[in-house]
């Protein structure tokens, strides 16, 4: 059986865990038709030209994992940003573990998507935004959409923000040869409110894993979210992320994406500008090696007047790695003023490495300011004669090269701690030997 | 060949993709001693000093280049670099997210490394960076922004100098220093460049301009020309250049 029929299969059994007299539960039903329909989506389509899910469907996933061994926190620790004080809502095989997690329900709602959903004191949140965001024709989101069941729920009520960033880690614990998750979060920071979230996938053994994750995020009347993807992931994990932005008039929405680990990782980040005066900025550093793959989607769609978007993604590709950057920018017809802004940088070291990128735009208005760039090229020489005359040699001249181009992105990370960690990251997989004590 | 002698260039010729740009140039430089060499743009005189630092783009077609007696024409830069030699850029290139101090432990250890030294303990390393940077009335702030990033043209140059005085060259060769510095930051620049003068170290200052040489005053000066030195001489070499321009002397080797 392949992964399409056993999943459709799956979704009776799937009925008997639910409330299935609960709204959500029809656009469950609504989801896993449109995903009978579609199936997973082949590289004839022109979104997924350049990334195969063939082999992992071949793979026989576990689709119901059961429920894993507690996990020690001093063996995770170091996957959390443990330096500072944080929320957190973690799950081990898909299953919230309340040991390693820190909710809170003081002012805001930081905890699980199973309690909004089966609580009627969050229903009234939840008939507002549930799949509101998500697309309803893509066939990955609504797999994900007809197995929603678990996943983080942060609801920031108007001028509220938390005291301390969210953390929402999803580890696999190996229990299983090979496991398939589907995380979905909802997020809502309502008018003046604000949020920062770091979220991470951690497998914790070489078993494969196939995470199709979706996150709603919704942002009020300038309301302020910044919103940080670690993909640090092991060689054997492979994920799928869907994340949709609606955001209102106002709003400064930021993603980041320091995309280093991992077998297969499919980014599809979109953001939605329902308003003017809206900042929206996606930022991405990717450095792959061995056989990794990384493909990037963005989508920004101005919808109104006098707001902008600013994307600078860089790319640094070692051995057969491949990327792929697609940036997607549509300025409506009413929406004069934009100025959207798209950069994408990438550095071949291998031979053999490949980077696909390609920015598209439609632009239906006449007033606005739209650029972008892609570079795909090799270290610049004369930087290099440079560091090698102050005695530093060649290999380590390219890595802090690459270190001081990849670093460019990290200006706008406003938790300097998670900034340090990714500093270290990035030295670390490009073998910068660097002294941060100093 | 005397032993005394540090740097000894014969008949060197180099370029870039089959063009000629250094014509046959000899120059030999002696411990303790300071040289100018001068010339128009164009001449050759940026092309000298990254051929001496190991540029590897410039090939050497013809002639050789001994430092401290050793033929450096197989020698990388950075190991030139280890055995002594420095080259202050005209134009340093910014290294984003890599701090000054960060550069300079990581430049000093590769060199220490390279000689079969241990590391420089963190807090010689820090007092030293103090003691360099208070002479170069360098603000502290400044230490730990990222290499060049945002620097005025100025701040590189004196970070330049900066660098040089951590790395301790026995060669140094200074191209257009002096540009892009106001008369404050070349005295400063200036000042530097002097304190690292000694009997055992040798100072080569690639100039356009008679000014810097107030400063930091030769021992000799040479004037380049088409890829070749057409005239060596003290000091008052320069003035007279500074007072009758270049094409007095184009004319006199035309003649």
């Amino acid at each position: 059986m392949d992964l399409k029929e056993k999943l459709v299969s799956s979704f009776l059994a799937f009925e008997n865990s639910i409330d299935v007299d609960h709204p959500v539960h029809d656009i469950r039903s609504e989801a896993i038709k449109t995903f009978e329909d579609k199936g997973f989506p082949g590289r004839k389509e022109e979104a997924w030209k350049y990334t195969s899910l063939k082999s992992l469907q071949k793979i026989d996933f576990s689709i119901f994992p059961k429920e894993a061994e507690a996990l020690e926190y001093r063996d995770v620790k170091k996957y959390f940003l443990h330096e500072i004080d944080t929320y957190k809502i973690v799950f081990i095989d898909g299953i919230y573990s309340s040991y390693l997690s820190e909710t809170t329900h003081d002012g805001v709602d930081i905890c699980l998507l199973s309690a909004a959903l089966s609580k009627p004191m969050y229903k009234p949140v939840v008939d507002v935004y549930f799949n509101k965001g998500a697309a309803k024709d893509d066939s990955i989101t609504s797999l994900n959409t007809a197995f929603s069941k678990e996943g983080a729920y942060i609801y920031i009520p108007k001028h509220k923000a938390p005291i301390k960033p969210v953390e929402i880690l999803h580890f696999s614990s190996g229990s299983e040869s090979a496991i398939m998750l589907q995380p979905r979060n909802l997020i809502v920071v309502e008018e003046n409110a604000e949020l920062q979230v770091i979220e991470r996938h951690q497998s914790l053994t070489g078993n494969e894993v196939l995470t199709n994750s979706v996150t709603e995020i919704f942002a009020g009347e300038n309301a302020n979210i910044d919103y940080y993807k670690v993909q640090n992931d092991n060689p054997s994990a492979s994920l799928i992320d869907n994340t949709y932005i609606s955001q209102n008039k106002g709003s400064q929405v930021f993603v980041h994406t320091f995309a280093f680990g991992g077998k297969l990782t499919r980014n599809n980040l979109n953001f939605y500008q329902e308003g003017s005066g809206i900042n929206s900025t996606l930022k991405g550093v990717t450095i792959l090696d061995n056989k990794q793959h990384v493909d990037h989607h963005t989508l920004v769609h101005h919808q109104q007047p006098n707001s902008e978007s600013h994307q600078d993604y860089k790319g640094i590709y070692n051995d057969k790695s491949t990327g792929v950057f697609n940036g997607k920018i549509i300025v409506d017809k009413i929406a004069q003023k934009t100025n959207a802004f798209q950069q994408n940088n990438n550095v071949l070291i291998s031979d053999n490495a490949t980077v696909n990128t390609k920015p598209q735009l439609e632009i239906f208005a006449d007033d606005v300011k739209c650029s972008h760039g892609c570079t795909i090229g090799q270290l610049d020489n004369e930087a290099l004669f440079y560091l090698q005359t102050r005695g530093i040699p060649k290999k380590e001249a390219s890595a802090l090269m690459m270190y001081a181009f990849a670093n460019n992105v990290l200006e706008s990370v406003r938790i300097p701690e998670l900034k340090k960690r990714i500093n270290k990251l990035i030295a670390g997989k490009l073998g910068v030997r660097l002294g941060f004590d100093l | 060949m005397n032993s005394t002698q540090m740097l000894k260039i014969k008949d060197l010729h180099a370029g870039v993709e089959g063009n000629e740009i250094l014509n046959g140039i000899n120059l030999e430089v002696n411990p303790g001693e300071v040289h100018a060499i001068m010339g128009p743009n164009g001449s050759g005189k940026s092309t000298l000093a990254s051929v001496i630092a190991g540029k590897e783009e410039f090939e050497v077609t013809q002639g050789i280049v001994l430092f401290n007696g050793e033929d450096l024409e197989d020698v990388a830069p950075e190991e030139r670099a280890h055995k002594g030699v420095f080259m202050s850029f005209q134009y340093p290139v910014e290294i984003p997210g890599v701090t000054v101090t960060n550069f300079m432990r990581t430049a000093i250890n590769e060199s220490r490394k390279a000689r079969g030294e241990k590391e420089m303990p963190a807090n010689e390393m820090l007092k030293r960076i103090r003691e360099i940077s208070e002479q170069l009335e360098i603000d502290r702030k400044f230490l730990s922004r990222s290499l060049n990033e945002g620097f005025s043209g100025g701040e590189k140059k004196r970070n330049e100098i900066f660098q040089m005085a951590m790395l301790e060259p026995k060669l140094a060769i200074l191209d257009e220093t002096d540009s892009g510095l106001d008369i404050d930051a070349l005295r400063i620049v200036a000042d530097g460049v002097n304190k690292l003068r000694s009997k055992d170290n040798a100072i080569i200052v690639i100039t356009h301009y008679q000014r810097l040489l107030e400063h930091i005053v030769p021992d000799f000066v040479h004037v380049l020309h088409e890829g070749k030195i057409v005239k060596s001489g003290n000091k008052d070499l320069a003035l007279e250049l500074e007072e009758k321009g270049y094409d007095w002397l184009k004319n006199e080797t035309v003649a």
